[in-house]
C-alpha cells in the first residue's frame, strides 16, 4: 500500500467536514448511506479522525470508527491510528465493540506491541455475563495472530471451552484451531487438543461439528497424530450430530467420516444408510461430500446385495441435479463426476443426455460435459450422441468444435459399432470445407484407421482432395502418414509426397519426420518409380537438415535401405501395435485416491492430492477399502498359477507416453490426438532408436535370427516389443556406441546426444546352487518410460527348464510385471537366455524395509525359488518430472525443514554441467542453476512414479571433488535411496 | 535466477506462517476489473493475487466463461460471478471447491437479503453492513451463521427509517441479544415471532430446460422446479404439506426444516419453517419421464451459396399447455457472423437486431392460437463472403400462469402446533429455463 499522504488528498478544512453528516443528515432518502465514509478522503483526514476516535460524545466516536473501517475496506492504510481505535474498545455499545474487533484484526499484526494493550479488555469480555460477548471476544482473540497475545489467550480460552453456553463453546473450538496455527507446541502443552477431543462427545451438534471442523484442520498440519480417532464410537456420534447440524457443519462431519474406514460391510452398510439422506440436501457441498462417502464405502459391500444396487440408482438423481445449477457449481460437479463416470459407469449410464451441451453453456461447462459424453458413450446411445457431436461442430467457438470434431474420433475407437457411422460423420463434416474442421477431422481419421486397419481406406480419395487445405502441422503430418502408409492404394501417392517435399525446410519436425518415414514407406512398396524421391528426401534429411533427430533417422533408414532392404522392409512397414480403446483413462490407483477425494480442489484437477496439501502431511495416499469378509490371504506372491495369472488386475490398458521405441522409429510420430498426456521427451525418443538399433540390427546382422516383424507382431506391449529381442546391451547406451552398431553408424559423434539414464550392471540375484541350477542375474532400466527388469536365465542344471513365471511381492513402489515373462523356448542345459520383462507400477503397495526392496519369485517346471533384489529408485523417475520454477519455490518452501536431508558425494570429478547432463539422463531435471563464489548450485526436481515429488540441491565447487546435496521431499524416507542413485548416476 | 535463489533461501528460513484452511480473503470485483471491497478473515492477502484473476478475464471471451477455479503459485482463486460482480474468494489450500461456491452465493443471497439489490454500489453504500455480515458469516474461514433468519437478528438491515432513528438517537444496528434460533432445534427460526395476519403462501415454480431439434423433435428436456414459500405466521407453526402426485418428486433437496424420515416413509412435507422467505424445496423432474413441450417453432432459415441476402420465418404455436395461455414470450438468436442486418415482419410484438453482436430478439407477448405469430423476412450479408458455417440456435422464453407442466399439484397445508387460523395460498407458474430450438 502506498503511504498515507498520497491517498488522503487535501481539499477541505476542518469546519467543512465537521458539517458534513449534519447536512446530510437533513436530506432524508437514498443518500443516507455508509457511501459518505468514502467522500472524505482528504489529507489531513487521519489527524481528523484522530481528533473525533477521542471524541467524549460516544456517537462521534462511533462515526469514525465506522469511517476507518470503511478506509480499511478498500484497502486504506488506516494502521497509524491504532492507539486511537483501541481507547475506544472498552464500551457497553455492542456495535461499537465489534467495529473495533474488526479494526483490531487487521491491523494487531503490524502493531503487536500495540495490541497487548487490548488484551485486559478481551479478558474482561470474556467473563462477561452476554455469552455472545464472550463469544465474540474469545473469537477475535483468535483472529489477532500476535504471539505476545496468545500466552494471554489461554486462561480465557480455557473457561469458554468448558463454558455452559454451546454457543460459546462451538465458538472456542474454532479458536483452539486458531491458536494452534500460532503456535502448535502451546495448544499441545495447555492439553487443548484433549478438550477438542471431548468436545466431540458434546450434547450440541453444532459444537460437535465445529470440534470436527477444528481438530480436521490441525490434524492437516500434524500427519502424525492420532487426533481424529475414529472408532465405532465416535463414528456414531458424528451421524448422530450430522443430521443435526447446519449444513457446513455436515459438511465438515462427512469430509471426517470419509477417512474412516469401516471394519467390515456390515457397518460400512450402515453407515451408507445413515449418510444418504443427505444427498437430498439443498446444499451442493453437503451432496458431493456425502456421494465421496458413499463412493468409498459401497466399495466394501458384496456387490450382489441388493442394497448395493439401491445405493447405485440413488446415487444418480443428486448428481444430476449438480448440473442444474448455476454454472460455476456444474463445472465443479462435472469435474467430479468425470472421476465417478471412471469408476462406476453404471451410475450414469442412463443419464447421457443431461449432459448434451446448451449453446450458452460457458465455454468450460461445454468441454467437461463433452468428456463426460464420450466416457458414457456405448453401443446403446452411440447414434445420439454422434448426433449431438455432428450438432456441435457447426457451432461458432472454435476450441469446443475442434474437441466436438475428435471426440468423433474418439466414438470411433471406442464403440467399434460404431466406426462407421463416425468415420461417414466425419466424412460429412470434411464436406464443409471449414478449414479447422477438416484439419481436425483428418487428424482422427488417422487414428481410426490405426485402431481399424484397412477398412475404410475407400475414404482416403476424399481426404485427399483436401490436401492443400491442411496448414497446420499436426494435420499435415497426419495426411502424410495415410498417404505413406496407403501408399500402394493411392495411384499418385508419389506426387502427393513430393508437393509436401518442395518447402521440406519450412515444415515443422513433426511434419518433416513424418515426411522422411512415409517416402521410406513408399520406396519400399513401389521400389521402381520412387527411387529419385526417396534420395532426395534422405539427402534433405541428412544432409541439409541440422535437426539431430531428423539427421538420426535419416541415417538409420539410409543405412537400412543399403545394407539389407529385405530388413528394411520388415522394420518400416511392420504390423503396427492398434490403439487401444481408452486413452486418457486415470491412472486406476490415482483414480482410487481421487475418487477418495470427491469434492476438493485434487478431485477438480485430477491431480494426486499431495499436490494440493501444502501442509506436510507426508504420503498419506489413500486407497478404496477393500472388501473384508472373505477371508483371502494375498500376502506371498502366489505363483502357483499359471503364468498369465500375474498380470495386475485387470487393469484398463492405457497407453502410456506414445514416444515409445516401436511408435517412434516407425512411423508414429503422431502423438493421437486423444492422449492427454505431456509429451515424450527427447531422451526417451533417443534411447527408443538406439534400443531399436540394439536389437534390431543385432538381428539384421546376425545370419540365422528369426524375422523382426514376428517378434514385434507378438509383443504384448508397445514398449515390450523390442525388449524380447536378445543383447539389449546396457553399456552401449553410456559408452560411444561400441563394437558393429558403431561401425555401421556414426551416431555417437557430433551430434550431441543426451546421456542414457543409469542403467547398473547385471548382479547374480539368485544362485544356481540355490535354485536347483537356474542362475539368474540381472538388473533394472528404464526405457523410453517403460520400467525393465532386465533378466539373464542360465539353465546349470542337466534336465530342460519350461513354464517360467514371475511374480512380485508387495512393495513400495507398487512394481508389478506388465506381462508375462516371456521365455518362449525351453531352456536347455547349459543354455542362457536374455529376458526383459516391462513393469507396471500399479501394483498393491506394501512399505519395504529398505525402502526399494523388491522380493521376487520365480517358478519354472522344477520349482518356485524366492529371491530379492534391491532396485535403484531412479528407475522410477518419470519423464515429466521437471518442475515449473515457480512451483519449485513454492514447494521448496512449503515442504518443512524437518524433511531435508543432506548427503556428500565424494570424489566426483564432473562439473556442473556435465553432472547436470548426466543427471538429465535418468530423469534428474536441473531446474536452474546459480553461481555463487565460484560455488555452483543446481535446482533439480524429481518426480517418482507414485507421484512424490523430491527436490535437491546440488552444490558443486569448482575443484572439489566432493558434492553437497540436500534433498526436499514430503516423503522425506525415500531422500536416502535418491541419494544413492545420486552417487550411482554421477559415478558411471 | 538470483532472485529466484534469494527468495528461496529466504523462504527457509522463515516458518510456515499460514497452513490455514478454509476461505481465506474475498475480493469483490466489478466488470471493469476493479477491486471494490476485499475482506481478509485470516493474514491479508496481497491484491496483486488478483493479477491472475485479471488474466483469466482477459482471456475469456466473455465474462461468463472466466473459470471458476484459477491456481496460482500459492492460493486458488475460487469465483463466481452473480450481477455482473465477481465474488473472487482466495484459499490457500485444499478446500472443498463447492463449499466455497455455496459460500459465496450465500454471501450474494444475504447482500440482495439486505439491500434489496445486490450492485457495486449497494454495496459500497452499505459496506460497514458488509463488513460487519462478512465477519459475522464467516470465522477463520468456518461458516458461522449464513441463515438470513439469524444474520437479521445480529445485525438489523439498513431501512432509510432506521439509519434516521440510529443517527437521531444514537441507537446501533447491531442486535444485543443473543440470536435465539442459533442454538435450538431449530436453528433456522427465531423465537417470539408475531404477526397480526398469519399467512402462508407457496410459490410452485418450474422451469423447462430443452433442447429441440431442427425437425422440431425434442432431444433433451427437463423441469427444474422448486416450492418458494413465504411464511408469515405467529409463534412456532408446525406445517404438514402434501401432494395429489408425490410420486413426481423422485429426485428432490430440501430446505433443512424439512423432516426427511416422515417424507421417505409417507411422502409428505412436514416442517416448522423460518421466518419470512425461503426455498422449502427444490426438485428435478428428468428428462426419463416425458416431459410436455408447450410450445413449438416452425423456422425455416437459410443461405444460400453466392447470394448475399438470406432468408428469415419464424413462427411460433402452442403445443401441450394444458388448456393455460402462454404469455411474456421472448425470442432470441445468435445470428451468424456474416449477417449484417435483417429486414423482418413481426405479426405481433416488436423485433430488434443489434448489428454489433448479431442477437436478433423478438418480443412477441402473448401467443393466441387462432393467430400465430410469426416473423418474417430477409438477412442482408456481406457481399462476397460464403456463406455462414453456423446455424444459429434460437432461445425461447415464456410463461405460463396457474400451471405447473410436470403436473405437481398440492393436495393440503396444515398447521399444527398454534391456534389460529392462517390464511394460506398456493400459485403455480410454469417458465422456460434453457430452452433451445436448434435450426
Amino acid at each position: 500500500m502506498p503511504v498515507v499522504t498520497e491517498l488522503f488528498k487535501w481539499e477541505g478544512t476542518k469546519a467543512k467536514l465537521n458539517t458534513h453528516f449534519a447536512t446530510e443528515n437533513r436530506q432524508f432518502g437514498s443518500k443516507m448511506t455508509d457511501s459518505k465514509y468514502f467522500t472524505t478522503t482528504k489529507k489531513g483526514e487521519i489527524f481528523e479522525l484522530k481528533a473525533e476516535l477521542n471524541s467524549d460524545k460516544k456517537e462521534k466516536k462511533k462515526e469514525a470508527v465506522k469511517k476507518v473501517i470503511a478506509s480499511m475496506t478498500v484497502g486504506k492504510d488506516v494502521s497509524a491510528l491504532f492507539p486511537d481505535v483501541v481507547n475506544c474498545m472498552q464500551t457497553d455499545n455492542l456495535e461499537l465493540k465489534k467495529l473495533v474487533y474488526l479494526y483490531l484484526m487487521n491491523y494487531a499484526k503490524s502493531q503487536p506491541d500495540m495490541a497487548i494493550m487490548a488484551v485486559n479488555t478481551f479478558v474482561k469480555d470474556c467473563e462477561d455475563p452476554n455469552p455472545l460477548i464472550r463469544a465474540l471476544a474469545v473469537r477475535t482473540m483468535g483472529c489477532i495472530r500476535v504471539d505476545k497475545i496468545t500466552e494471554y489467550l489461554c486462561e480465557p480460552l480455557r473457561k469458554c471451552l468448558k463454558d455452559e453456553d454451546p454457543y460459546v463453546r462451538k465458538t472456542a473450538a474454532v479458536c483452539v484451531a486458531k491458536l494452534h496455527d500460532i503456535n502448535a507446541q502451546l495448544v499441545e502443552d495447555q492439553g487443548f487438543l484433549d478438550t477438542l477431543k471431548d468436545l466431540i462427545s458434546d450434547s450440541n451438534p453444532m459444537v460437535v461439528a465445529n470440534a470436527v471442523a477444528a481438530l480436521s484442520e490441525i490434524a492437516e498440519s500434524h500427519p502424525n497424530s492420532n487426533l481424529l480417532d475414529l472408532n465405532p464410537q465416535s463414528i456414531n456420534k458424528l451421524l448422530t450430530a450430522l443430521n443435526e447440524c447446519t449444513e457446513w457443519g455436515q459438511i465438515f462431519i462427512l469430509d471426517c467420516l470419509a477417512n474412516y474406514t469401516p471394519r467390515d460391510d456390515r457397518e460400512s452398510q450402515s453407515i451408507c444408510e445413515r449418510v444418504t439422506p443427505r444427498l437430498s440436501h439443498a446444499n451442493s457441498a453437503v451432496v458431493l461430500s456425502a456421494v465421496k462417502v458413499l463412493m468409498k464405502f459401497m466399495e466394501m459391500l458384496p456387490k450382489d446385495l441388493d442394497y448395493y444396487g439401491t445405493l447405485l440408482k440413488k446415487l444418480a438423481p443428486p448428481l444430476v441435479t449438480l448440473l442444474s445449477a448455476e454454472p460455476e457449481l456444474q463445472y465443479v460437479a462435472l469435474r467430479n463426476i468425470n472421476l465417478i463416470v471412471q469408476k462406476r459407469p453404471e451410475i450414469l449410464k442412463h443419464e447421457m443426455k443431461v449432459f448434451f451441451v446448451k449453446y450458452n453453456d460457458p465455454i468450460y461447462v461445454k468441454l467437461e460435459k463433452l468428456d463426460i459424453m464420450i466416457r458414457l458413450a456405448s453401443q446403446a446411445n452411440i447414434a445420439q450422441v454422434l448426433a449431438e457431436l455432428k450438432e456441435y461442430a457447426t457451432e461458432v467457438d472454435v476450441d469446443f468444435v475442434r474437441k466436438a470434431v475428435r471426440a468423433i474420433g474418439r466414438c470411433a475407437i471406442k464403440v467399434e459399432q460404431s466406426a462407421e457411422r463416425c468415420v461417414s460423420t466425419l466424412l460429412d463434416l470434411i464436406q464443409t470445407k471449414v478449414n479447422y474442421v477438416v484439419q481436425e477431422a483428418i487428424v482422427v481419421i488417422k487414428d481410426i484407421f490405426r485402431k481399424y486397419p484397412n477398412k475404410y481406406e475407400s475414404v482416403i480419395a476424399t481426404l485427399c482432395e483436401n490436401l492443400d487445405s491442411l496448414d497446420e502441422p499436426e494435420a499435415r503430418a497426419a495426411m502424410i502418414w495415410i498417404v505413406g502408409e496407403y501408399a500402394e492404394r493411392i495411384d499418385n501417392a508419389d506426387e502427393l509426397l513430393e508437393s509436401f517435399l518442395e518447402g521440406f525446410h519450412d515444415e515443422s519436425t513433426q511434419v518433416q519426420l513424418q515426411l522422411l518415414t512415409a517416402i521410406v514407406k513408399l520406396f519400399l512398396k513401389k521400389p521402381t518409380e520412387t527411387q529419385e524421391l526417396v534420395q532426395q528426401v534422405l539427402s534433405l534429411a541428412t544432409q541439409d537438415s541440422d535437426n539431430p533427430d531428423l539427421r538420426d533417422r535419416g541415417y538409420i533408414y539410409w543405412r537400412l535401405l543399403s545394407t539389407d532392404p529385405v530388413a528394411a522392409k520388415e522394420v518400416v512397414l511392420a504390423e503396427k501395435p492398434l490403439i487401444s480403446e481408452e486413452t486418457d483413462l486415470i491412472e486406476p490407483t490415482l483414480l482410487e485416491e481421487l475418487i477418495c477425494h470427491i469434492g476438493t480442489l485434487a478431485s477438480v484437477y485430477h491431480k494426486p492430492p499431495s499436490a494440493f496439501v501444502e501442509g506436510s502431511r507426508g504420503v498419506m495416499h489413500r486407497r478404496l477399502p477393500a472388501r473384508t469378509g472373505s477371508g483371502e490371504s494375498t500376502e506371498s506372491p502366489d505363483v502357483g498359477t499359471a503364468a498369465g495369472g500375474s498380470a495386475p488386475e485387470a487393469a484398463p490398458s492405457i497407453i502410456p507416453s506414445q514416444g515409445d521405441l516401436l511408435g517412434d522409429l516407425l512411423n508414429l510420430d503422431i502423438a493421437p490426438s486423444t492422449t492427454t498426456g505431456p509429451p515424450p521427451p527427447t531422451t526417451g525418443m533417443q534411447m527408443g532408436g538406439m534400443d531399436l538399433l540394439g536389437g534390431g540390427l543385432d538381428s539384421l546382422m546376425g545370419d540365422e535370427s528369426e524375422p523382426l516383424g514376428g517378434d514385434i507382431g507378438g509383443s504384448p506391449a508397445m514398449g515390450a516389443g523390442f525388449g524380447v529381442a536378445p543383447a539389449v546391451m546396457p553399456a552401449s547406451l553410456n559408452a560411444p556406441v561400441g563394437g558393429g552398431l558403431g561401425d555401421l553408424f556414426d551416431l555417437g559423434g557430433g551430434v550431441g546426444m543426451p546421456m542414457g539414464a543409469y542403467i547398473p550392471p547385471k548382479t547374480v540375484w539368485l544362485p544356481a546352487m540355490k535354485a536347483k541350477g537356474l542362475e539368474i542375474s540381472g538388473t533394472f532400466a528404464r526405457r523410453a518410460g517403460v520400467i525393465q527388469m532386465e533378466l539373464i536365465l542360465t539353465n546349470k542344471a542337466m534336465s530342460v527348464m519350461t513354464d517360467f513365471a514371475i511374480q512380485f511381492n508387495r512393495n513400495s513402489f507398487g512394481l508389478a510385471p506388465a506381462g508375462p515373462l516371456q521365455v518362449l523356448t525351453p531352456l536347455g542345459p547349459n543354455q542362457t537366455i536374455e529376458v526383459s520383462l516391462p513393469l507396471s507400477t500399479v501394483g498393491p503397495v506394501m512399505k519395504m524395509e529398505p525402502l526399494n526392496n523388491l522380493q521376487v519369485a520365480v517358478k519354472n517346471n522344477i520349482d518356485v525359488f524366492y529371491f530379492s533384489c534391491q532396485y535403484p529408485i531412479s528407475m522410477l523417475f518419470v519423464e515429466d518430472g521437471k518442475m515449473e520454477r515457480q512451483v519449485f519455490l513454492a514447494t521448496w518452501k512449503d515442504i518443512p525443514n524437518d524433511n531435508e536431508s543432506q548427503f556428500q558425494i565424494k570424489d566426483c570429478h564432473l562439473n556442473s554441467d556435465a553432472a547436470s547432463n548426466k543427471l538429465q539422463g535418468s530423469n534428474i531435471f536441473t531446474i536452474a542453476k546459480r553461481t555463487v563464489e565460484g560455488q555452483d548450485m543446481l535446482y533439480m526436481s524429481i518426480k517418482l512414479s507414485n507421484g512424490i515429488w523430491v527436490l535437491a540441491e546440488l552444490r558443486v565447487q569448482a575443484g572439489n571433488p566432493n558434492y553437497t546435496i540436500s534433498l526436499k521431499c514430503r516423503a522425506p524416507e525415500v531422500s536416502q535411496c535418491v541419494f544413492q542413485c545420486y552417487e550411482a548416476v554421477l559415478k558411471n | 535466477m538470483s532472485d529466484t535463489t534469494v527468495r528461496l533461501s529466504q523462504s527457509r528460513r522463515r516458518r510456515d506462517e499460514n497452513t490455514a484452511k478454509m476461505i481465506h480473503s474475498l475480493f469483490l470485483v466489478n466488470s471493469s476489473g476493479d477491486i471494490f471491497l476485499e475482506k481478509h478473515w485470516k493474514s491479508v492477502v496481497s491484491r496483486s493475487v488478483c493479477d491472475y484473476f485479471f488474466e483469466a478475464q482477459e482471456r475469456a471471451s466473455e465474462p461468463e466463461n472466466v473459470p471458476p477455479v484459477i491456481p496460482t503459485p500459492h492460493h486458488y482463486l475460487i469465483s463466481v460471478l452473480r450481477h455482473s460482480i465477481y465474488f473472487v474468494a482466495v484459499i490457500q489450500s485444499e478446500v472443498p471447491p463447492l463449499f466455497v461456491i455455496e459460500f459465496l452465493h450465500r454471501v450474494v443471497d444475504t447482500f440482495q437479503d439486505y439491500f434489496g439489490v445486490c450492485t457495486e454500489a449497494a454495496i459500497k453504500d452499505n459496506v460497514v453492513v458488509v463488513y460487519e455480515l462478512l465477519e459475522e458469516m464467516l470465522d477463520n474461514g468456518f461458516p458461522l451463521a449464513t441463515e438470513s433468519n439469524i444474520l437479521k437478528e445480529l445485525i438489523k438491515p439498513p431501512t432509510i427509517l432506521r439509519t434516521v432513528v440510529n443517527t437521531i438517537t444514537g441507537s446501533t444496528n447491531v442486535g444485543e441479544q443473543l440470536p435465539t434460533g442459533q442454538l435450538s432445534v431449530v436453528p433456522w427460526r427465531r423465537t417470539g415471532v408475531k404477526y397480526t395476519n398469519n399467512e402462508a403462501y407457496f410459490d410452485v415454480v418450474e422451469e423447462i430446460d430443452a433442447i429441440i431439434d431442427k425437425s422440431g423433435s425434442t432431444i433433451t428436456a427437463e423441469i427444474q422446479g422448486v416450492i418458494d414459500a413465504c411464511v408469515k405466521l405467529t409463534g412456532m407453526p408446525d406445517l404438514t404439506l402434501s401432494f395429489m402426485n408425490p410420486r413426481l418428486l423422485d429426485d428432490v433437496s430440501f430446505h433443512p426444516c424439512v423432516r426427511f424420515k416422515r417424507w421417505e416413509a409417507e411422502r409428505i412435507l412436514s416442517f416448522i419453517p423460518p421466518d419470512g422467505n425461503f426455498r422449502l424445496l427444490s426438485y428435478h423432474v428428468s428428462s426419463q419421464n416425458l416431459v410436455a413441450i408447450p410450445v413449438y417453432v416452425k423456422h425455416n432459415i437459410t443461405f444460400r451459396e453466392g447470394s448475399s441476402q438470406g432468408r428469415f420465418e419464424l413462427t411460433l404455436g402452442p403445443k401441450q399447455t394444458m388448456g393455460k395461455g402462454v404469455e411474456a414470450v421472448l425470442v432470441s438468436s445468435q445470428l451468424p457472423r456474416g449477417v449484417l442486418n435483417t429486414n423482418l415482419n413481426p405479426t405481433q410484438g416488436t423485433y430488434t437486431f443489434d448489428p454489433v453482436t448479431k442477437l436478433l430478439s423478438w418480443d412477441v407477448g402473448k401467443i393466441n392460437p387462432q393467430k400465430l405469430p410469426s416473423l418474417k423476412g430477409s438477412m442482408s450479408l456481406q457481399a462476397g463472403a460464403s456463406k455462414p458455417d453456423e446455424n444459429p440456435t434460437i432461445n425461447i422464453q415464456f410463461k405460463i400462469q396457474q400451471s405447473a407442466l410436470s403436473g405437481l399439484k398440492v393436495n393440503r397445508l396444515d398447521m399444527y402446533g398454534e391456534k389460529y387460523k392462517p390464511f394460506k395460498g398456493i400459485k403455480y407458474m410454469t417458465k422456460a429455463g434453457k430452452f433451445q430450438v436448434r435450426t
